[in-house]
């Protein structure tokens, strides 16, 4: 991994980061685990700012620490790809949708509940982000596939059936899986 | 001072907010019922009601709730900022040591070990969606013919192909949402 941090070259580098993250944010409902992946999707897939690695390495790190995963994620990929300004930008794209309809929720909270086509439109963007999500999730896994290397894939899925089917605290199944990278995975074939 | 109290209150919810999304709620509770009363158990009720459909982390928006609450639209900030705040920090710090030190044995392994773990979370939630989309549960239903919602049958594959074939993401996610109230206004009404 590189000694300083390069930062990405764009021309509309800081425009681009608050337009995509404010429109990711502002119409995604569900935990961080649904906006990482569109994050991931747009600047990675898309825009090819940074590599999958680093990208995994950025979430990691946001799940690592406290406070919530979305944001931190945010926090992260801003600094990553363009310093602080690229953070301040990054989490005021995040913090900004949320602020807005909380805000205006609160006066309209039954009609916007009620509404016929409100419900349909969040149904119809929650099945776009479904297709997003699984796109990542299988892209991610098939270039795991690809490395065969056991121990990964036995974090994978050891980490999915406790995750998935027994609700485990993410926060245990993290933990875990540092230590078990701390002590079997320093070889290089593996990054 | 109320704009201080709320920064303040909300920094340590943001500092010791371990694990996301529904862990941060025992201590907005502590925090914001009972040392400070600032809302009562049924309005943090509704707060969790109204982040179930609305975009943003339950965390973010228990603070803007409380903020806009207790002092307009600067207490919102000031409460929103708080939470972030020790994120920022902490992330940033992260961050730099990551890219200085990713190189060396024991932080390369911890990274290595947290990287497949992502992944597998990236497919459990996306699993949990999958379920969401077809049946609008997060659990596969025992009866999974006839609870199906066709808005989702129809949508999902679609939306797949868009995505496979480049098409930008907000569009898609647009798109995606325009089909469905034209799905549901004109075809299953």
């Amino acid at each position: 991994m590189d000694q300083e941090i390069k930062q990405v070259e764009d021309k509309d580098l800081l425009w681009k980061l608050f337009k995509d993250t404010f429109l990711i944010s502002a119409f995604t409902i569900g935990g961080g685990y649904v906006i990482i992946p569109l994050l991931k999707a747009k600047f990675v897939d898309e825009y090819h700012w940074i590599d999958d690695k680093e990208a995994l390495n950025l979430v990691a790190i946001a799940q690592s620490a406290p406070g919530v995963v979305a944001t931190n994620a945010a926090i992260g990929l801003g600094y990553r790809f363009a310093g602080i300004k690229g953070t301040l930008t990054a989490i005021t794209a995040t913090i900004l949708p949320p602020l807005i309809t909380l805000g205006t929720i609160a006066y309209c909270y039954d009609l916007f509940a009620s509404n016929h086509y409100i419900q349909l439109l969040l149904k119809g963007m929650q099945c776009g982000a479904t297709a997003i999500i699984i796109n990542v999730a299988l892209d991610l896994l098939k270039k795991e596939m690809k490395k065969k290397l056991v121990l990964p894939l036995l974090i994978i899925v050891g980490t999915f059936i406790a995750n998935y089917f027994f609700k485990v605290n993410l926060m245990y199944a993290v933990v875990v899986d540092a230590f078990i990278g701390f002590f079997l995975l320093r070889d290089k074939k593996y990054s | 001072m109320i704009y201080w109290q709320l920064f303040w209150s909300f920094v340590k919810v943001g500092a010791f907010c371990v694990g996301g999304g529904y862990a941060s709620m025992p201590l907005i509770q502590a925090e914001v019922i009972e040392a400070h009363h600032w809302l009562t158990m049924q309005q943090f009720i509704d707060i969790f009601t109204i982040s179930q459909m609305t975009p943003g982390p339950i965390g973010i928006n228990a603070a803007t709730f409380v903020g806009t609450k207790l002092a307009g639209v600067p207490g919102a900030i000031c409460a929103t900022v708080g939470f972030v705040f020790p994120s920022v920090l902490i992330v940033l710090a992260l961050v730099k040591l990551v890219y200085k030190y990713g190189d060396i044995g024991p932080v390369r392994g911890v990274l290595n070990g947290l990287r497949p773990a992502v992944v597998a979370l990236i497919c459990s939630a996306g699993i949990s969606f999958i379920t969401l989309a077809l049946w609008n549960t997060e659990a596969i239903p025992k009866d999974f013919s006839s609870t199906l919602d066709y808005i989702g049958v129809i949508i999902l594959p679609l939306a797949l192909v868009a995505i496979r074939k480049k098409v930008s993401v907000i569009k898609v996610l647009f798109g995606s949402g325009i089909v469905g109230v034209l799905l549901g206004t004109f075809v299953f009404v």
